[in-house]
């Protein structure tokens, strides 16, 4: 089956939710390093947690049949730490995963979500320990996600998320898509290079 | 707000414009790629129907997929042999230079780049790589990007990006005798943690810093994205000039001059502004070694593993799960830790100075009984310099393996890496679950005399004993 990725403005992402909890989840594990080993990013889905599933024999929660097709994942604190390689958001894209929402994320990781299209949404521990409760009690319900509202909710509950003014314009407006950006002014960058003396022979 | 800092000066002179989302579109100087974060991005490339705007500005080499053993075309590891390929493909259709096997300039990234005297002062760096940090060591601002970012610089030479705050590491005195640059940044993130930079640039300063050689300092650079910072910095100096001098991509004649010049004038002012400060004493570090499953988890070799339980809340649970995992016991000195394998190399300690260093511990001596021990340079140049110098022969002598260079088990996506629950002592930079290849092998950080020690003794030592 061929997956749709994200495109456009991401106003709202709709779905079944799954959880990982821990601290400090870094990069490795999300895709263990050996599966860089390629030239195409399109086997990375199912290789997503590769070490950790394996350690639980089945029972990893993206292994677990009720979480198949969930696109929402709530994780804890300082998720995604480790490397810059865009193998590991691209990893959990590929397995399905929308939207992230924890307490909080790496920096480069976060910006390889938002290159992507995949919000990283923020919470306090309290909350997200919350969240996470509710996620687990009942892994069919459908979780609502508004960007414009910052918030996500069930048929009963609301929790109000946050996100920095500038990723929040880029998925709002759909251009998070920083290529094009970049080359609206060519002639700001050729500016740029003839004032650097490194590229001048230091005049 | 910091200002005059030199991160604010070689950011000002690379702004090209604001972006809608309120980051700025940065130029990049250097561009830095490698076979394992570049070939999806050429590919987005094609699709969009772009051209590399400044081929002469990325260069390109292969580190992380080599093998070490035997670097005989086509590789053994028909994956391996494909990333390559495709890296040299895409460097031909694009005119980018490619230093590859061979061509006695491949090496590790962060290091062949620097001994060519391809980083500069002044400059921004980029590389789909984290340890790019390791290039501030020159004074220039330099971070891992990930590969819709390499994408990005391809095709625009620039970035998106957020300014960092700046924070200023001061460090007095003097490392002791037996402490090195590695001992030093593992003691700043054991202290700062490995979140505490998160947000910032490092700027490592002070007298304890100005002694450290390029080596040194490169060694500490690299590794402030383990305290979460992603680019770390010292500001350029004479140890800086002389190491630039003479080098294949460094000016030359009145060039030199100019840009020795405005090199001097990047420098943080003496007013300068920082967001934050902090202060250290260089002369009370002692060697350090890691513990746990973060570059955070280090304590000095006369220290005792934390008891979980004793730690600060927020640290308590990460710290259990490192006991488990390691298999280590909370109360028990780490000197005298059993190891299995010894690994000297990477792009924090694969250059000449941490082979030598480690050399002078094992010369003489034989590597305890029952222990793998191997050097992989950082890069042709060192593993040439090294050979010229007797110092493959030290090692070998002693026991140890001597490889051709790469990244190797640093990361182990070559064939070297740890089996089962082995443990190493090793002068790479992370220690995280499974990143030596064995997904429940275990890793000691440590600097590349340590790691001697540890080969000489079979076990985690204070290498101060073996220093005569
Ligand atoms: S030596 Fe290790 S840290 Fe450095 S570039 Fe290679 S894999 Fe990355």
């Amino acid at each position: 089956m061929k997956q749709e990725f994200p495109e456009g403005e991401i106003n709202a992402i709709s779905g079944r939710s799954l959880v990982i909890t821990g601290d400090d989840i870094d990069t490795d594990r999300i895709i263990p390093a050996r599966f860089l080993k390629c030239v195409s990013f399109s086997a990375l889905g199912e290789q997503v947690f590769a070490d950790d599933r394996k350690e639980l024999k089945g029972n990893h929660p993206f292994d677990l049949e009720q979480h198949q097709g969930s696109n929402i994942l709530v994780v804890n604190d300082n998720f995604g730490c480790g490397s810059s390689r865009e193998h590991a958001p691209q990893a959990l894209m590929r397995w399905g995963i929308r939207l992230i929402i924890g307490e909080s994320f790496a920096e480069i990781f976060f910006g390889n979500c938002l290159a992507l299209g995949i919000p990283c949404m923020t919470s306090s521990k309290q909350e997200i320990t919350k969240l996470q409760y509710l996620v687990n009690e009942n892994s069919n319900q459908i979780w609502d996600f508004n960007l414009k509202e910052l918030s996500i909710s069930n048929q009963k509950e609301s929790f109000k998320l946050n996100l920095e003014g500038g990723a929040y314009k880029m998925l709002y407006t759909g251009r998070w898509d920083a290529t094009s950006q970049l080359l609206d002014e060519e002639e700001k960058i050729n500016n740029t290079v003839k004032n650097l003396p490194y590229l001048n022979n230091f005049k | 707000m910091s200002s005059r800092t030199l991160y604010d000066k070689v950011w000002n002179l690379h702004q090209v414009k604001e972006l809608p989302g309120g980051s700025t579109q940065l130029f990049v100087g250097l561009h830095l790629i490698h076979e394992v974060t570049s070939p999806q991005a050429f590919s987005a490339l094609n699709e969009k129907n772009l051209e590399v705007k400044f081929p002469h500005l990325t260069v390109a080499t292969v580190d992380h997929i080599v093998p070490t053993l035997n670097q005989q075309r086509p590789f053994s590891d028909p994956l391996a042999e494909e990333m390559l390929a495709t890296l040299e493909k895409n460097c031909t259709t694009h005119g980018i230079k490619f230093h590859g096997i061979g061509s006695n300039s491949q090496g590790v990234v962060h290091v062949m780049a620097p001994e060519l005297g391809l980083t500069q002062p002044g400059m921004t760096v980029a590389c789909g790589d984290s340890h790019t940090s390791t290039h501030g060591a020159f004074g220039a601002i330099a971070f891992g990007i990930g590969t819709s970012q390499v994408r990005d610089v391809l095709a625009s030479q620039s970035l998106a990006m957020k300014k960092l705050k700046v924070r200023r590491i001061w460090v007095d005195g003097s490392l002791q005798k037996g402490v090195y640059a590695k001992d030093l940044i593992l003691h700043i993130i054991r202290l700062l943690g490995v979140k505490g930079g998160v947000g910032f640039a490092y700027e490592f300063a002070g007298p304890a810093i100005e002694e450290l050689s390029m080596e040194g300092r490169m060694t500490i650079c690299n590794m402030a994205i383990e305290g979460g910072a992603r680019c770390g910095y010292i500001n350029p100096d004479e140890t800086t000039f002389e190491y630039l001098q003479g080098k294949e991509y460094s000016p030359k004649g009145q060039e030199w001059d100019n840009a020795i010049h405005w090199w001097k004038s990047l420098a943080s002012d003496s007013e300068a502004k920082f967001d934050d400060e902090i202060q250290l004493d260089g002369s009370s570090i002692e060697p350090t070694v890691t513990w746990g499953i973060t570059p955070g988890q280090g304590i000095s070799i006369k220290e005792r593993i934390p008891n979980p339980e004793k730690l600060p809340k927020n640290e308590q649970q990460i710290a259990k799960d490192a006991c488990k995992y390691m298999n280590l016991e909370a109360d028990q000195p780490i000197e005298g830790t059993s190891i299995d394998v010894c690994f000297i190399g990477s792009c924090t300690n694969g250059r000449l100075s941490d082979l030598q260093e480690a050399s002078k511990i094992v010369k003489g001596r034989k590597v305890s009984s029952g222990i793998r021990a191997f050097v992989v340079p950082g890069s042709q140049k060192v593993a040439k310099e090294a050979k010229q110098k007797g110092i493959d022969k030290i090692f070998l002598n002693a026991g140890f393996e001597w490889r051709e260079p790469g990244c190797s088990m640093c990361l182990a996506m070559n064939p070297d890496k740890l089996e089962g629950r082995q443990i190493s002592a090793s002068s790479s930079n992370r220690n995280f679950k499974g990143r030596q290849g064995s997904a429940n092998g275990r890793t000691l950080l440590m600097s590349p005399a340590m790691v001697a020690a540890a080969a000489i003794n079979g076990k985690v030592t204070d290498v101060r004993k073996l220093i005569q």
